[in-house]
């Protein structure tokens, strides 16, 4: 049952990707497919617009899914996620430090920007849970809402002090969107979502562990406190290369691994893989819908997302079925 | 003369200012049943969770077959000693089976597979603690009994030479309490492990161990036998109140009985 789910998740993305690059405001043919040379216009929509965007929807619904599941496990608490916790937020303001400041004397420095920020917002987050003796996850998630929100300020001074077009390009930014062209993006954002999984792969049976308790965790042998240092540091530069090309995208990193969790079971080894498909291809179907529902126009993907997400959530609080508290 | 495993020496141990621990100082040598005893607020967890490595800021020092515990990486630390805690989290999503397999943990490296050897060792833990009736039934729909057993048993799938366990009957029934208790020394006598068993329950410290340890007060008031602990003035010295004795009807030991309520 749970390897029969596991294949379908499988299918699922694999037919999401297969099918997304041809749904748009332009119907591509299959004969575009052979045009290399990018003559007619289809093969050029195709090729340098759709076919990335698709990659960079896929590649940032994989790391936040991913993150998501990480996070939820090391804090055995269903709401932690990227958003909750303050890494998105710090990635956000980091980048739109960029934007407003940088970004006319460094070109292509989003990434280090929002990885600051998402690294400030985890070391002050876990500075602030730290000063309170022992760690509670409590603490630390409304830490993390804190930190979120004294970020969103700071991101919203910054669009009143900046000129019309800086603002009006951080709004459109702060939507989330993965409106790119080029593999440009979906090539830096593969090498790190790929660096970033792999390392939270390798953590799979530490997660397990840390799922149940911390105390079990550390009586098997596991260094809890080194595995949280990996955890953060991987999902901060994931989150990170999301937000600095895409947007503070939410939800995904929330729901994927609790449907997944629900189809695939509890085992990380299963779960991870599981959800990173799942919050890919989630993602990309989400962007399809984004620039095919008012078409010739498009909605930002962060829209239907979070459509999507709020009534999911308000599922999530009132649902009390669910025993694992995961 | 049996090795030494544990060597504590000046172990203290405070939170924010309020001393928990105070110059802790005693050995247990391989194969032993030391029990710790106290009353409540004695330090007694704070001890178990100091050689388990849970809490890392003490000062002191804590040897574990000789070595320094600091030094030891903590999955090294896991093939020695595993602490067993009070209770386990009620919603554990997990089997049984899957939750004993986990106990492999220190034998594996990160993307290693279970390997049949693992299996066999998981499926021997569970005959001989007999959870292999419950293998494939969900951890959170198992009885309080249930899941300590398991807890148990995936220590010893574990394969550790030393157990560190907090309290282990302390919420179940007397059928399970004595199933853990005697279960306890079956695989100190089977595998020869060494058994830290913080309790309440004196009685039955008394009739299994072979030492028994009594904190108070973040220090250690008692050390000896279980002979040596059942004495009117030793027991008030711990706890503050006046015991009645009786003898055990098949051991003829010294026994601790309840108060009369009024």
């Amino acid at each position: 049952m749970k390897r029969t789910a596991f294949i379908f998740i499988i299918i699922f993305a694999i037919l999401v990707i297969a099918i997304t690059p041809f749904i748009g405001s332009v119907k591509i043919p299959f004969s575009a497919l052979k045009d290399f040379e990018l003559a007619t216009s289809e093969a050029q929509i195709f090729y340098s617009l759709r076919l990335p965007r698709v990659f960079t929807a896929f590649l940032a619904g994989a790391a936040l899914a991913c993150c998501g599941v990480a996070l939820q496990a090391m804090f055995k608490n269903p709401l932690a996620t990227p958003f909750t916790l303050g890494i998105s937020g710090g990635a956000a303001f980091g980048a739109a430090v960029y934007v407003i400041f940088a970004s006319a004397i460094i070109s292509y420095g989003g990434i280090a920007f929002s990885f600051a920020g998402s690294l400030g917002a985890v070391a002050l987050v876990y500075g602030l849970t730290r000063i309170k003796k022992g760690f509670s996850v409590g603490t630390m998630l409304l830490a993390g809402i804190a930190v979120n929100f004294f970020f969103s300020s700071l991101i919203m001074f910054l669009q009143y002090i900046s000129d019309f077009t800086q603002s009006f390009r951080i709004i459109h930014w702060l939507m989330g969107s993965v409106d790119v062209t080029g593999f440009h993006t979906p090539g830096v954002l593969f090498v790190i979502t790929a660096v970033g999984i792999i390392v939270i792969a390798a953590q799979s049976l530490n997660l397990n562990l840390m799922s149940i308790s911390d105390e079990i965790a550390a009586a098997r042998g596991v260094n809890v406190k080194r595995t949280r240092k990996i955890i953060f540091l991987a999902t901060s530069i994931m989150v990170a290369g999301v937000v600095s090309f895409c947007g503070p995208i939410g939800f995904v990193g929330l729901m994927a691994p609790h449907i997944c969790r629900l189809l695939v079971g509890y085992d990380h080894k299963i779960l991870t893989p599981a959800a990173i498909l799942f919050g890919g291809a989630f993602l990309t179907l989400c962007d399809c819908v984004a620039r095919t529902i008012i078409a010739p126009a498009e909605m930002p993907v962060g829209v239907i997302t979070a459509l999507l997400g709020g009534p999911f959530f308000v599922w999530l609080l009132l649902k009390d079925t669910d025993k694992s508290g995961l | 003369m049996s090795q030494t495993v544990i060597e504590i020496e000046d172990l203290s141990f405070s939170i924010s200012g309020k001393r928990i621990l105070e110059q802790i100082r005693f050995c247990a040598s391989a194969g032993q049943r030391l029990f710790i005893v106290g009353p409540n607020g004695a330090g007694k967890t704070t001890l178990l969770r100091c050689l388990s490595r849970i809490i890392s800021d003490w000062q002191g020092s804590i040897k574990v077959k000789g070595k320094n515990i600091r030094a030891y990486p903590q999955k090294k630390l896991a093939k020695i000693l595993t602490y067993v805690p009070q209770v386990l989290p009620a919603d554990i999503p997990f089997t049984t089976h899957q939750f004993i397999l986990m106990a492999r943990y220190p034998h594996l490296s990160p993307f290693s597979v279970i390997s049949p050897q693992d299996e066999k060792i998981v499926s021997d833990a569970m005959d001989m603690t007999q959870t292999a009736c419950f293998a494939e039934r969900v951890m959170a729909t198992l009885s309080g009994g249930e899941r300590q057993q398991v807890s148990i048993t995936a220590a010893v799938a574990q394969q550790a030479e030393i157990f560190l366990l907090d309290e282990p009957a302390t919420y179940l029934d007397y059928k399970h309490q004595r199933d853990i208790h005697s279960l306890l020394a079956k695989i100190n006598k089977t595998c020869g492990t060494t058994i830290v068993c913080v309790t309440h329950d004196l009685n039955s410290a008394v009739l299994s161990a072979d030492k028994i340890i009594a904190l108070k007060e973040g220090k250690i008031v008692f050390e000896g036998t279980s002979q040596e602990i059942m004495n009117e003035d030793t027991l008030e010295k711990i706890y503050s109140k006046k015991f009645d004795f009786a003898q055990h009807p098949v051991t003829g030991q010294k026994i601790i009985v309840p108060d009369v309520i009024e």
